[in-house]
């Protein structure tokens, strides 16, 4: 549509989303030879949600569009966290 | 274009575009055709299941083999599950009415992606086919019930891959339809329409959306999983392989239980146009049924629990899920309170959309209240796995929704074909129906309690009388069935013609535009002053 800013995200920033990506990772397979049981999970899925939302903000836009579309992305996010809250509440507690 | 085929001229019915026949139709992106598929699909595999549903209910007319063994009885009551949650009440009022009437009722022309919305319908044709298969191919048909439950559906030599697959296909057109509404919903409403102006059918469509978007990937991994064990043995949800079987119910039940929402939402959003209208009132607490729409949607997605209540989770899972499942109870009475309102002291018109819709508050009402028996820890036990579920949900679901869905037909009819049905006869098929209804699946509570478990061919002589009455009961109920589909096919195509614009007196928009509407609905966008139910003016 015509009214839409486009946002020209530079090669710089992307170079440096694509780093820290990489880096990421490197440290989610890094951390797998730490002996943490149930942390390693944990640690992973903290990782993979960091890597999730910088992709979301530069690569998909998210940082660029109106405050109402993260508004709504995240509210997306705390359902889902809620889900895994109350399906803890068995794995815990069993 | 010439005059004759102009799209402000010309109802959707008779408009001609690229292709001809059937192709115009299975082909058209017009929100209105694609809402009509959608409802001539369902029809006919209603009729399918239905017969299913009767012909277990002749089973069960004594006990011992009647007209089936036990395999048989199992691959029925599974494909009647299958196509009556997945084919007819998932998609259900938003497929077929929230299709043909969101744009209208938002003022808008279409949805916001058209394209997108028949490739939904194709997806859905796409996957009932494939679950069809299951019935024909090598193993003959699943047997595991709808909810294909770990281990045994790995297990099974039956076909339960291309049933399992058939639903994931149909999850994306559920997807798709979600995605659809909500950027409609966001972006095409007319000028002047507030969120708090927007009518209430809309704003359930709104809620249900957004667990159509949000809750469906859950089943459709689940449902992929489920293939993978099948086929590669991963151990995820089978004990010998050192997996967890009551994940799967965890998995299933996060999306399934949240689907009954998608069910009941738009149903409830269908009741809170139709009450009003009969009523010539305003709608009773505009803002509380809009606030008690969001409140099930959110609520609804924390208390899936409730369904494995006896599947040995945890204690603290138990009575969280238990409160969680007494919370939603409250806005589902709100809107009951609200209806009942809207009435008091209204001139109620008596005509058959409004004798459906005050039915469904209450075959409703004994659903939801079973409800609360199901969702206490102690009365549970008792009664999961019996009869008591099986009425339970039939009065939900079917009573519910399948209520609504004909309270909407009767309301939409003379708009969506341009024609008007007998009333006498749509009347005289309500009565049956309600009668054979409540014979047919009160007696199945009483079932349930004295133990009578669900999902066998067979019984223990004690539950012989309560088993006659239900099953004449199905009988009684399939004839009220009859009685209106055939007044409603043969009104469709040639019952008597109508043009008038708002046969009921509504306020909403959809009885300003054409009776049929035109391609476009509106020639010029309105401009929204009033809100959708001021009937006092
Ligand atoms: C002619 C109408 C119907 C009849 C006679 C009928 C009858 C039955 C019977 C006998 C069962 C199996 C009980 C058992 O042994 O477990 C059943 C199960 C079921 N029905 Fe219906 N029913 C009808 C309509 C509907 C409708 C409209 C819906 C959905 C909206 C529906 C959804 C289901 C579901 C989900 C099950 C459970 C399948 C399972 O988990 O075993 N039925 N029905
Ligand atoms: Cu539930």
């Amino acid at each position: 549509m015509s009214e839409e800013k486009h946002h020209i995200v530079s090669y710089r920033t992307h170079a440096f989303v694509l780093l820290a990506l990489l880096v990421l990772t490197g440290i989610s397979v890094a951390i797998t030879q730490l002996e943490m049981g149930p942390m390693n999970t944990l640690a992973a899925m903290i990782i993979a949600g960091i890597k999730a939302a910088i992709v979301l903000a530069w690569f998909m836009h998210l940082k660029f569009e109106s405050r109402f579309f993260a508004f709504m992305v995240s509210a997306v996010v705390v359902v889902f966290l809620l889900v895994l809250l109350v399906t803890f509440f068995d794995y815990s507690y069993r | 274009m010439s005059e004759a085929n102009n799209a402000h001229n010309v109802s959707y019915l008779e408009y001609k575009g690229q292709y001809k026949g059937l192709l115009a139709w299975i082909f058209s992106t017009d929100h209105k055709r694609i809402g009509l598929l959608y409802l001539y699909t369902m029809l006919f595999f209603f009729s399918v299941a239905a017969i299913l549903g009767l012909l277990m209910k002749t089973q069960l007319i004594a006990p011992g083999y009647t007209i089936m063994g036990p395999q048989t009885y199992n691959s029925l009551f599974t494909l009647h599950g299958i196509i009556m949650i997945f084919v007819i009440v998932v998609p259900g009022l938003p497929a077929v009415f929230g299709n043909f009437f969101l744009p209208i009722m938002i003022g808008a022309k279409d949805v916001a992606f058209p394209k997108l919305n028949l490739l939904s319908w194709w997806f859905y044709i796409i996957g009932i086919l494939i679950v069809l298969t299951s019935q024909f191919m090598g193993d003959g048909p699943p047997d595991t019930g709808w909810t294909f439950y770990a281990p045994y559906s790995f297990r099974t030599p039956t076909n339960v891959l291309p049933a399992v697959f058939g639903a994931f296909v149909m999850g994306f057109s559920s997807i798709l339809t979600g995605i659809n509404f909500v950027v409609t919903i966001h972006r095409m409403r007319a000028p002047g329409m507030t969120w708090f102006k927007m009518p209430l059918f809309p704003w359930t469509l709104y809620g249900t959306a957004w667990i159509q978007i949000l809750a469906t990937p859950v089943i459709g991994i689940t449902l992929l999983l489920i293939v993978a064990e099948r086929l590669m043995g991963i151990g995820i949800f089978d004990p010998a392989l050192g997996g967890d079987p009551i994940l799967y119910q965890h998995l299933f039940w996060i999306y399934s239980h949240p689907a009954v929402y998608i069910m009941i939402l738009p149903a409830m959003g269908a009741i809170s146009e139709i009450i009003p209208v009969f009523s010539r009132k305003t709608i009773f607490g505009y803002k509380a049924i809009v606030l008690s729409t969001l409140a099930i949607a959110f609520v609804g997605y924390f208390v899936w629990g409730h369904h494995m209540f006896t599947s040995g989770m945890s204690g603290r899972a138990l009575y969280t899920f238990s409160f969680l499942t007494f919370l939603v109870a409250i806005p589902s009475a709100i809107k009951v309170f609200n209806w009942v309102s809207t009435m008091h002291k209204g001139s109620l018109q008596m005509q058959t959309p409004f004798y459906w819709a005050v039915s469904f508050i209450f075959v409703f009402m004994i659903g939801g209240l079973s409800g609360l028996v199901l969702g206490s820890l102690a009365t549970n036990v008792h009664v999961h796995d019996t009869h008591f579920v099986v009425a339970h949900f039939h009065f939900i679901v079917f009573g519910g929704t399948g209520y609504a869905f004909m309270a909407a037909l009767h309301y939409w009819f003379p708009k969506m074909f341009g024609r008007m049905y007998d009333m006498n006869w749509a009347n005289l098929g309500w009565g049956i129906f309600f009668i054979g209804f409540n014979t047919l699946y009160l007696p199945m509570f009483y079932l349930g309690i004295m133990g009578m478990p669900r999902r066998y061919y067979d019984y223990l002589p004690d539950f012989h009388g309560g088993n006659i009455v239900s099953s004449l009961g199905a009988w009684v109920m399939v004839s009220g069935i009859v009685i209106i589909f055939a007044n409603l096919i043969r009104s469709a195509r040639h019952g008597e013609k109508t043009t008038e614009k708002n046969p009921w007196g509504g306020k909403t928009l959809e009885w300003q535009v054409d009776t049929p509407p035109t391609l476009e609905n509106f020639e010029e966008i309105p401009t929204i002053e009033k809100g959708p139910y001021e009937f006092e003016d």
